[in-house]
């Protein structure tokens, strides 16, 4: 069983970003207002359903609960990526110093550490941002410049005022008319079926 | 309206205030932000940009003029070495703080009141520091060689010192920048990817499309958007300490009285968020106006940026009168000397008119009314940062004049390439903003709209709204219905 979760845990992010195979992409749905998103997803997550997203203009608070996702593991990224740029800013200058140009200067030691913390610290935060960002944009398979919803007319509102949920075909909970009946009766304002 | 803005700042609701006035919906505030991005060029933009790119020719002029004939067309000689370059440098970098200030550590204390500023803020940061990295890297005399500054291996196998403070400039600066623009285009994306799906040309489209790299807006998307922005904030608070601690030390490792004392680093931070505040300012009103963006960036925030000011140029007086406490208690004859003659030697001029614009001026700021005046804060934000760049120069300079050897005194005056660099620099800066402004979204819409009380999942039209909105307009789209009964 942890074998399982362990697979779980490593491919689901992947299979959840590959885009489905088939005839349609999947259902979007749109709702009005923050409120009426928040509790549809509630009740989309009960149904079971996996692969599956809700699009908003803004971070709507309190909403990855709602859909029920994993925290972040970006920090650890930040964390890794920032002791690596520490630890190479450290070395480099350790290297210069001690190794490569090793030269007197004001009676210090060749390894004059205190005076290395403050490149040490910028190059940590340098490598830390740089992670911060890349990994954000690995884990969000960002830049993808084409993708199935941006053929809706309606999901062009979804920076501006508008709040949708996807359902991908590929669930396996995924049938064309009984999904659009769920997300019908959690009072979507309308519902599209789009082509992959 | 039954109520002025300023009344409206006296009567937050129980704990709530109201951030953003006449309660407009989540399309208004796309449409108040998107539009002058999208309209006509107004004429006033031409206005500010072509004196501003004029400026920026001048720089040109001057610093290709300066790369011809040498640093000897600025008026430093020895014993000044240092003179408006370094003092332009410390200037720039200190207006560049505040920005990360808004943007990072006001996020970390959930200060919600930045979501209307931080954006122009940050953009004022990049420009600010491109501004300030241009003073070092001209100033070095050959500039054909500038890149011994950074750790390239090399045919003479020479390696920069790492122990000196002016090498943990060029990372401090450099990284600062570095992080500083992708903190900027993080906070970009969303906005980037508003103004793609609102665009009615192929052009525009297409380029907000390439730069929005895909934005779909999605809640797997938001998460570790929201995770990146968080640790960007984090990564950033300690960053912006370091950098002016960092070219504070510049100074005070060395042996200079005048330069070499311990409260440099806390002293400089404090200067750079004051003058930075005092430079938003200047930004921030001329944009309300200009955008009419009065119910986006309301006197509510103007009031907050004044305390901001109040605290900090106090905190540079207090430290100006320790610097005086502490020449005085060391007893060295060097120390009591410099600060005697900073405030009553050949530079007196200057050292007064920095105490009389950073310390005296904005004590105003403890009156209501001086803090919600559009005109005496404008006003304000021109002297503060008239004062904190004379702080610069009274500290570099002055220290600098009148050194050990009574026989190498000297006297410090520009020549008009010193004024030509420094106004260029301002050429340079403007130059930048009225760029931003004119192509990008200059208010952080995604936040803005977080701030608004629907956007709340769990909010419902109540008795407290109706109280919000007295005297205010009706919102001008209808998409507020309440959540259904029992769907929780």
């Amino acid at each position: 069983m942890p074998l399982d979760s362990l697979r779980s845990l490593v491919a689901g992010p992947l299979l959840l970003n590959q885009l489905p195979k088939g005839p349609h992409y999947g259902i979007l749905a749109e709702f009005a207002t923050p409120a009426d998103l928040y509790h549809a997803c509630q009740r989309v997550r009960d149904a079971g359903f996996t692969r599956w997203d809700a699009h908003t203009p803004f971070p709507v608070h309190g909403l990855e609960g709602a859909m029920g996702l994993r925290r972040s593991p970006l920090p650890w990224i930040v964390l890794v990526m920032g002791l690596t740029g520490a630890a190479l800013g450290f070395l480099l200058q350790w290297w210069v110093h001690v190794k490569a140009y090793p030269l007197v200067i004001s009676g210090k030691p060749f390894n004059s550490w205190p005076a290395f913390i403050p490149i040490t610290f910028e190059v940590g935060v340098l490598f830390a941002a740089l992670g911060a960002v890349l990994g954000m944009l690995g884990l969000n398979r960002l830049p993808m410049h084409h993708h199935p919803l941006f053929r809706s007319r309606v999901f062009e509102r979804v920076t501006d005022d508008a709040f949708f949920i996807s359902i991908e075909s590929w669930d396996p909970r995924f049938d064309s008319s009984a999904t659009r009946k769920l997300l019908e009766s959690l009072g979507a304002r309308s519902v599209e079926l789009l082509e992959s | 309206m039954a109520q002025t803005e300023a009344e409206l700042l006296d009567n937050p609701v129980a704990g709530h205030p109201t951030l953003i006035l006449r309660s407009p919906d989540f399309h208004a505030i796309t449409e108040v932000v998107a539009g002058p991005v999208e309209g006509p060029t107004p004429i006033g933009w031409w206005l500010l940009f072509l004196p501003s790119l004029a400026l920026l020719g001048l720089l040109g002029v001057a610093v290709s003029w300066l790369f011809w004939e040498g640093i000897g067309v600025w008026g430093l000689n020895v014993p000044v070495g240092w003179a408006w370059d370094i003092t332009n440098f410390v200037f720039w970098v200190g207006i560049g703080h505040a920005g990360t200030l808004i943007s990072a550590i006001l996020f970390l204390f959930r200060q919600t009141w930045r979501t209307s500023i931080n954006r122009a803020a940050e953009a004022m940061t990049i420009f600010a520091v491109m501004c300030a990295l241009t003073f070092p890297g001209i100033h070095v005399g050959r500039v054909w060689v500038a890149y011994w500054m950074f750790p390239l291996p090399n045919q003479m196998s020479m390696w920069p010192n790492f122990r000196s403070p002016l090498l943990w400039d060029v990372f401090a600066v450099s990284v600062y920048g570095t992080v500083s623009a992708l903190f900027w285009y993080v906070g970009l994306i969303p906005d980037l990817a508003m103004m793609r799906d609102r665009a009615k040309t192929r052009t525009r489209r297409l380029v907000y499309g390439i730069f929005a790299l895909g934005w779909r807006g999605s809640v797997r998307q938001w998460h570790h958007y929201e995770s990146a922005y968080l640790v960007l904030a984090a990564l950033a608070t300690p960053l912006v300490l370091s950098v002016h601690s960092v070219v504070s030390m510049d100074f005070a490792t060395s042996v200079l009285p005048g330069w070499h004392a311990t409260i440099f680093p806390p002293y400089f931070v404090a200067g750079a968020i004051f003058s930075g505040f005092a430079m938003v300012l200047t930004l921030m009103v001329i944009c309300r106006v200009a955008f009419h963006l009065e119910h986006i960036i309301t006197l509510r925030h103007f009031d907050y940026m004044a305390k901001i000011m109040l605290v900090t140029g106090t905190m540079v007086g207090f430290a100006y009168a320790t610097e005086f406490f502490t020449a005085w208690y060391s007893g060295n004859p060097y120390e009591i000397f410099t600060f005697l003659n900073r405030a009553g030697g050949p530079y007196a001029w200057a050292y007064w008119t920095m105490i009389s614009c950073n310390v005296i001026s904005p004590q105003i700021f403890w009156f209501k009314k001086a803090r919600t005046s559009i005109p005496i804060l404008f006003l304000m934000s021109i002297v503060i940062n008239i004062g904190m760049w004379f702080e610069r120069f009274v500290i570099i300079v002055t220290s600098l004049h009148r050194d050990f050897l009574p026989s190498a005194w000297g006297y410090f005056t520009p020549t008009i390439w010193d004024v030509s660099c420094l106004l260029g620099s301002f050429g340079l800066f403007f130059t930048m903003f009225c760029l931003f402004v004119r192509f990008l979204p200059m208010v952080a819409t995604a936040e803005v709209k977080t701030v608004l009380p629907q956007a709340d999942p769990h909010w419902q039209p109540g008795p407290e709204r109706a109280i919000r909105d007295r005297g205010a307009a009706p919102p001008s789209r209808g998409t507020h219905t309440p959540a259904p009964e029992g769907a929780a």
